[in-house]
C-alpha cells in the first residue's frame, strides 16, 4: 500500500484535471461524428463515455489517442496543450488506450506482445521481472511465455492492460472492455481499475452497461448524435433514468401479446432427428433434436455459448443438410435434405449470429448485401440471372428508411454500420421478404439499448404478421420479454419446452446448466 | 561407392542451391513482414544481370555482388511504392515486376551474351578443406556459399533475438494492431521489400558469377518461384530455408547424375519434384494445424491507414 501512496503522490503533483477537451468536432464528409464536445476528467477519476452505439464516443476517443486528428477544439492534457499526432505521442505524453479489439499478436508469446508496446524494450528476463511485478501489484495474472493464441478473451485483455500500465500512463482509456469478459473476470478487472484509481490515476470507460457504469465510475459523459448532451454522477441515476438520458426519450417497455390458442395449435415447422453431427468438428453434435413452433409464435432457444447453438442454427437454416427429408417439416413438406437456398423459397430464412461474415459480406454496400438473401423477391433478379442494381437499391432504401437503418446511404459498405444498426438492417432485409419461419441467432449482441428495443419489436411484429420465429439467444430478459415458449440447450441436448409465462429466470437457468434435461 | 564422385556431388549441390537460398531468404524476410512478393524471379534475373555487367567491367567479386543487390533493391523500391503508397494489388503487381524484370534483363543483357565473366576464387577454409571427403564437399567454395548460409544465421538472429525483428514480425503477423502500437507498417514494409528484393537479386547474381559465367536470356529459368514455394516449404523459417534450398538443390543435380548412371525418370518428373515436395508440405503443415507454423496473419493483404 505504501507503494501505492507513493505513486499517488507523484501522480497528483500536478492539477486536479488530467484532460480537458473544448470545442472538439470531427467530420467525415458532411457527417458530423463529433460536433463541439466538451469534456473534462480529473485525476484518478473513473469518467464514463456513454452513449449509443454510433454517438460518438468511439471518434472522441480515437481523437484523444491520436488516431484521428479533430478538425476544430484543442485538449489540455495535466494542465498542458495536447494535440498528439500519433498513438506514440499520445503514449508519450502518459495517454494509454486498452482497445475494444485487441491489439494482440495472436503468434507471438504474451512476453514479446508485451515488449513491442514499449519503447526500446525486448521481450528478456528482466522486462519479465518488471511485467511480474506490474502483475503483483494490480492483481493481474497471465503466463508470460505462452502464445496470445492460446488465450481466452479475458487473459487477451488482461495483456492489453499490462502492455498499457508499463507506460505508466496518467490516462487510461477503455472501450468496452468487459463486452467480452465473464462476470468473474469482470469483478478482477474493476478490483484492478479502483487500484488504478486509488493511485491518482484517470480512467475513461466506455460502456454500454449501465449497471456497471453506475457500479464503477464517479463521472458520466452522456453522447447523443455526436454531441454532448450530459454529465452526470451515475450513482445518482437509476439504469433506467441513466439509459434514458443517453437515448433522450423514454424506453417503453415490450410485452408480447398473447396469440390465440387456436393458431399455437397447429405446428408450422416441425423438427425431429436423432443424432446431428456437425461439419465443423469445433461445433457441438446435438442429441435428438425435437422442436416444433406454430405461426404467429416466437420459440426462444436459451443457452450458454458453445451448447450447440450454431449446429442447430446450420441445421434449421439448411447450412447442415440432412439425408432424411423428413426430419425437418415445413407446412406439412419434408425439408431436411434442402439447402439454404430452396429452404429460402420456400419461407424460411435466417440471420446468423455473425453479422460481419456470416450474415453480411463487410466489404459490400448495403444494397449490395440485400442480393444476397433478398434476390428472389422484388424483381431484383430478372430472368433468373441479371441483376437490377435500381431494384436492390429500392429494397435497400426501403430498408433502411422502415427500419431506421443510420447510415450515410445506402452504398456504405456493411462494415462501415455500428452493430445494432447492420443488425437492424440485416433482419429488416428478411422481414421485407415476408418469412413463414425466422431463425435468428443472438440478435441483440453488442447492441446497444435502443437498438436492442426495437429489434425486439420487429420480431414481434414478425410474429404478429404470422411468422415463426426460433430465436436463439444467450440474453434471459430478451427471451423472457419477446418469446411465447422457450426451452433451453445444454452439451447438445434441447430441454423440454415451456410456456414463457410460467417461466422464471431461475427455472431457465437451471435449464441452461443442463438440469431437467433427460439423457 | 566412388567417394571422389559423392565429394563432387555434394559440392554441386551447394552450388546449385545457392541461389535458392538467398532467394528464399529474400522472399522470407518480405512475407515475414506480411509482404507477398512474387516478383522474386524478376529480381533475380535483375541482379543476374547487374553482377554479371560489373564483373565483365573488371570490378572485383564485392562490387559485382553490391551492384546486384544495389539493383535488386531499386527494382524492389518500385514494387514497394505501387504497393505501399499507391495500394496496386501485390499479387498483380508482383507478376508485373516478374515479367519487368525479365524483359528489362533481356534488353539490357543482350550487348552481354555470348561474354564469359572471369572465374571467382574459390575460398577453401583452412585445415577443414584438406579433411577427406567433405573437405571438398563443403569447405572448399567460392565466398557467396558461405554468405548465403551466413545471411540464414543472420535472418534468424535478427527476427529472434532483435527488437526490429520482433516489430518486423509484429507487422506481418497483424498489420493493423502494429499501427495501433504505433509503428510505421509502411516504412518497416518498404525496409523489407528493399533488403528481401537486394537478397534476391544476389542470389540471381550467384548464377552468372559463379554456376554458369554467362547470361542468357530468361536464365533463372524458374528459380525465383521455386523460391517462392520453398519459404512456404520451410514454414517461414530461414534454417529451413536453407534446408529447403539443399533438398531442391539436390533433386536438380540427381536429375542430372541420374541419366550418368542410367536411371532413367524422365527429367521433367524431377523437375516438378520441388512443387510436388512443396504441396505435401502445406498439405501436411495444414491437417497438423499447428498455428506456430502458419503463414504470417496480414501476409498479403493491403495495409491502408485511416485518418
Amino acid at each position: 500500500m505504501t507503494e501505492s501512496v507513493a505513486i499517488a503522490e507523484r501522480l497528483s503533483a500536478s492539477s486536479k484535471q488530467c484532460l480537458g477537451v473544448r470545442g472538439l468536432s470531427k467530420y467525415f464528409g458532411d457527417f458530423a461524428a463529433n460536433r463541439d464536445v466538451t469534456l473534462s476528467v480529473d485525476a484518478g477519476e473513473i469518467h464514463a463515455l456513454l452513449g449509443e452505439n454510433g454517438a460518438g464516443k468511439s471518434t472522441l476517443v480515437k481523437m484523444i489517442y491520436g488516431i484521428l486528428k479533430p478538425d476544430t477544439g484543442s485538449m489540455e492534457l495535466l494542465a498542458k496543450p495536447y494535440s498528439p499526432d500519433s498513438p506514440s505521442d499520445a503514449k508519450h505524453s502518459g495517454v494509454g488506450m486498452v482497445f475494444q479489439h485487441f491489439a494482440v499478436f495472436d503468434a507471438l508469446t504474451v512476453l514479446e506482445n508485451i515488449a513491442l508496446g514499449l519503447e526500446g524494450r525486448f521481450p528478456d528476463e528482466i522486462l519479465a521481472a518488471e511485467i511480474a511485478e506490474v502483475c503483483d501489484r494490480y492483481r493481474l495474472h497471465v503466463e508470460l511465455n505462452r502464445r496470445v493464441h492460446d488465450l481466452g478473451a479475458g487473459e487477451r485483455q488482461r495483456v492489453e492492460i499490462i502492455r498499457v500500465l508499463m507506460q505508466d500512463p496518467r490516462l487510461l482509456i477503455l472501450d468496452e472492455p468487459t463486452s467480452v469478459l465473464t462476470p468473474q473476470e469482470t469483478e478482477q478487472l474493476f478490483t484492478t481499475l479502483d487500484r488504478l484509481s486509488d493511485e491518482g490515476r484517470s480512467i475513461i470507460y466506455i460502456s454500454h452497461k449501465l449497471d456497471e457504469v453506475r457500479a464503477l465510475c464517479d463521472r458520466a459523459t452522456l453522447m447523443r448524435a455526436g454531441q454532448v448532451v450530459d454529465v452526470v454522477d451515475p450513482r445518482q441515476e437509476s439504469t433506467r433514468s441513466l439509459g434514458e438520458k443517453m437515448i433522450g426519450e423514454r424506453l417503453t417497455e415490450t410485452k408480447r401479446s398473447k396469440v390465440s390458442s387456436a393458431e399455437k395449435k397447429k405446428a408450422r415447422l416441425t423438427v425431429r432427428v436423432g443424432d446431428v453431427y456437425p461439419e465443423s468438428t469445433r461445433n457441438v453434435v446435438l442429441n435428438d433434436v425435437y422442436l416444433s413452433v406454430a405461426p404467429g409464435s416466437i420459440l426462444g432457444i436459451s443457452g450458454v455459448s458453445g451448447n450447440g447453438q450454431d449446429t442447430l442454427f446450420d441445421l434449421l437454416s439448411g447450412e447442415l443438410i440432412l439425408p432424411n427429408p423428413d426430419s425437418i417439416v415445413l407446412d406439412g413438406e419434408p425439408i431436411a435434405h434442402l439447402g439454404v437456398e430452396k429452404r429460402r423459397f420456400l419461407g424460411l430464412l435466417g440471420a446468423p449470429e455473425n453479422r460481419l461474415g456470416h450474415a453480411a459480406i463487410p466489404e459490400l454496400t448495403l444494397w449490395e448485401n440485400v442480393i444476397l438473401t433478398a434476390r428472389h423477391t422484388r424483381g431484383i433478379l430478372k430472368n433468373d440471372h441479371l441483376i437490377s442494381g435500381t431494384s436492390a437499391k429500392a429494397f435497400a432504401d426501403e430498408v433502411i428508411k422502415t427500419f431506421d437503418v443510420r447510415t450515410p446511404s445506402l452504398n456504405a459498405k456493411a462494415s462501415s454500420l455500428s452493430g445494432g444498426n447492420l443488425q437492424k438492417f440485416l433482419i429488416g432485409r428478411e422481414l421485407l421478404g415476408q418469412p413463414k419461419v425466422f431463425v435468428v441467432s443472438n440478435p441483440t449482441w453488442g447492441v446497444d439499448a435502443k437498438a436492442q428495443l426495437f429489434i425486439h419489436q420487429m420480431l414481434m411484429k414478425m410474429a404478429d404478421e404470422g411468422a415463426s420465429v426460433i430465436l436463439i439467444s444467450q440474453d434471459i430478459d430478451e427471451l423472457l420479454s419477446v418469446t411465447d415458449r422457450i426451452c433451453a440447450i445444454c452439451h447438445g441436448r434441447l430441454s423440454r419446452t415451456f410456456p414463457t409465462d410460467e417461466m422464471t429466470p431461475e427455472h431457465l437457468g437451471a435449464l441452461m446448466l443442463g438440469q431437467e434435461i433427460d439423457s | 561407392m566412388d567417394y571422389g564422385l559423392l565429394s563432387s556431388i555434394i559440392h554441386a549441390i551447394l552450388v546449385a542451391s545457392t541461389p535458392l537460398v538467398f532467394a528464399g531468404l529474400g522472399a522470407l524476410i518480405q512475407e515475414r513482414a506480411g509482404v507477398l512478393n512474387l516478383g522474386i524471379e524478376g529480381l533475380m534475373i535483375v541482379g543476374a544481370l547487374a553482377g554479371f555487367a560489373t564483373a565483365l567491367a573488371g570490378y572485383p567479386l564485392l562490387m559485382s555482388v553490391l551492384a546486384a543487390a544495389l539493383a535488386g533493391a531499386l527494382l524492389a523500391s518500385i514494387f514497394a511504392v505501387l504497393v505501399l503508397r499507391l495500394y496496386a494489388n501485390p499479387v498483380a503487381t508482383g507478376l508485373a515486376l516478374t515479367l519487368f524484370g525479365l524483359g528489362l534483363a533481356a534488353l539490357a543483357g543482350s550487348q552481354y551474351v555470348g561474354q564469359a565473366a572471369p572465374q571467382v576464387d574459390t575460398w577453401a577454409i583452412p585445415v577443414l578443406h584438406h579433411l577427406p571427403v567433405i573437405g571438398h564437399a563443403l569447405f572448399s567454395h567460392d565466398p557467396l556459399v558461405y554468405l548465403s548460409i551466413l545471411m540464414a544465421f543472420v535472418i534468424w538472429w535478427f527476427l529472434k533475438k532483435s527488437r526490429a525483428g520482433l516489430i518486423l514480425r509484429a507487422v506481418g503477423e497483424n498489420h493493423t494492431s502494429a499501427h495501433a502500437l504505433g509503428f510505421s507498417v509502411r516504412g518497416i514494409r518498404f525496409l523489407a521489400i528493399t533488403s528481401g528484393g537486394a537478397l534476391a537479386a544476389i542470389g540471381g547474381s550467384y548464377l552468372t558469377l559463379v554456376q554458369t559465367p554467362l547470361f542468357v536470356e530468361g536464365m533463372t529459368a524458374g528459380r525465383g518461384w521455386i523460391a517462392l514455394a520453398l519459404v512456404v516449404f520451410a514454414s517461414w523459417r530461414p534454417f529451413r530455408v536453407i534446408a529447403g534450398a539443399y533438398l531442391f538443390g539436390s533433386v536438380t543435380i540427381l536429375q542430372l547424375h541420374s541419366q550418368a548412371f542410367g536411371i532413367s525418370i524422365p527429367a521433367q518428373w524431377l523437375s516438378m519434384l520441388p512443387y510436388i515436395v512443396t504441396i505435401v508440405a502445406l498439405v501436411l503443415i495444414s491437417a497438423r494445424g499447428e498455428k506456430g507454423l502458419a503463414a504470417p496473419g496480414s501476409l498479403g493483404k493491403i495495409f491502408r491507414v485511416s485518418r
